[in-house]
């Protein structure tokens, strides 16, 4: 089989698009792809200052690779989650591929270890506080990372969620008709009050599959083990799902999420919409400051829940 | 030919020459959800795989927080 743009010999079969590509083609392809995602949903400009969340597997760093080989101002934060040997090694991989490619490019890699500031793993803080570890996790990463970004000053958090991810979410929600969680699945997420990042999901045009892809062509080694908190997670069974249909029927997870996109996009105009109904909830948190609809918010709660029960 | 897989970490014994695709089906695995690497070059679904080769089929799914609650986060 032969690349569908110089004809030398493909790597990669794009069953969605039609297309095969050689390394340098699919290199390309893929880059083309991130630079119409930020272009089209107006994520963030050549001046802005980018913290993309970075995990140690492919998609965060494929995501920071190309932003900053399309020469966006791009540094990482790291966030140690004290998940015994797959954190040390997942921290390795984002150690090295900081060291040997993004610090050469100008950029900065910040880390944040739960363990240090947090007191616990999480591991051991899900236990405390008898929630899922997934759901821990969660509070904790999206709190730090907005706190960085604030707190360093970025114009705009960059994740590495891929179509996989927003097509299984996307899913999931419409599954279980979880209709108020609709609005916040579009690839960018407004700073709509003081203390509140903006937030971009550039890789919303790939597949997991494209974006490993990515990895093993360009050299960059990622952690490939799944997180052992993760296993059984439903999410993995939606992407399952989702995988077998698309391998049936080429294009169908872009066809199921862009095609939400579009019609969302016709809604009159969703991000002031978005804006104006996140003012209208959302207020300091009284113990951080931090925007929360409640009181106090939730990472906080779950702080005060473990230090309780620490103590005791 | 001799297969490197992942998600237990395992190796499996494959009779050559096959298409890469027929690999895949015959160890009931979607193209989709993987990479077939060769001597660490990636190949297409339909390149010949011989009993010599050193393969692994890598799986490229990931992610573990639940999709239908209100998070944005998954492992970044």
């Amino acid at each position: 089989m032969n690349c569908t743009k110089c004809k030398t010999k493909a790597v990669i079969k794009l069953p969605r698009h039609h297309a095969a590509f050689c390394k340098d083609c699919f290199t390309c392809f893929v880059h083309d792809q991130v630079a119409k995602a930020i272009r089209s949903q107006k994520m963030f400009g050549k001046d802005d200052r980018i913290l993309v969340a970075v995990s140690g597997g492919k998609d965060s760093l494929a995501l920071w690779d190309i932003l900053l080989k399309l020469g966006y101002k791009a540094d990482a934060l790291y966030v140690n989650l004290g998940i015994g040997n797959y954190s040390e090694q997942s921290y390795e991989k984002v150690r090295r591929f900081a060291e040997t490619v993004a610090v050469p490019l100008g950029a900065t890699l910040h880390t944040h270890t739960v363990e240090l500031e947090e007191g616990a793993g999480i591991r051991e803080l899900a236990k405390l506080v008898h929630r899922p570890a997934c759901s821990t996790c969660g509070t904790i990463k999206r709190y730090q990372f907005n706190r960085a970004a604030i707190e360093h000053e970025y114009d705009v958090m960059a994740t590495g969620h891929n179509l996989d991810d927003e097509a299984a979410r996307l899913l999931g929600n419409v599954l279980h008709w979880q209709e108020e969680y609709l609005d916040k699945q579009g690839p960018v997420l407004p700073a709509s009050v003081e203390g509140l990042a903006k937030k971009v999901k550039p890789l919303y045009r790939l597949t997991e599959r494209e974006l490993a892809a990515y990895c093993v062509l360009n050299g960059i080694d990622y952690i490939v083990d799944e997180c052992p908190m993760a296993q059984g997670a439903r999410t993995l069974h939606y992407k399952e799902v989702l995988n077998r249909l698309e391998t049936e029927s080429p294009g169908t997870k872009q066809t199921f999420y862009w095609g939400f996109l579009e019609r969302q996009s016709k809604k009159a105009s969703a991000s002031t919409t978005m804006a104006e109904k996140d003012q209208a909830v959302l207020h300091p948190c009284t113990t951080c400051g931090q925007p929360t609809t409640a009181d106090v918010c939730s990472y906080c709660k779950l702080m005060a829940r473990a230090k309780t029960t620490m103590s005791r | 030919m001799r297969v490197q897989l992942s998600h237990p970490a395992r190796t499996v014994e494959v009779d050559g020459p096959k298409r890469a695709r027929d690999v895949l089906r015959e160890l009931n695995l979607v193209v989709e959800a993987h990479l077939v690497i060769r001597d660490d070059e990636l190949v297409t679904e339909d390149e010949l795989l011989h009993d010599k080769d050193r393969i692994e089929i890598r799986p490229v799914i990931s992610g573990g927080s639940q999709v239908e609650v209100k998070a944005d986060q998954k492992s970044p």
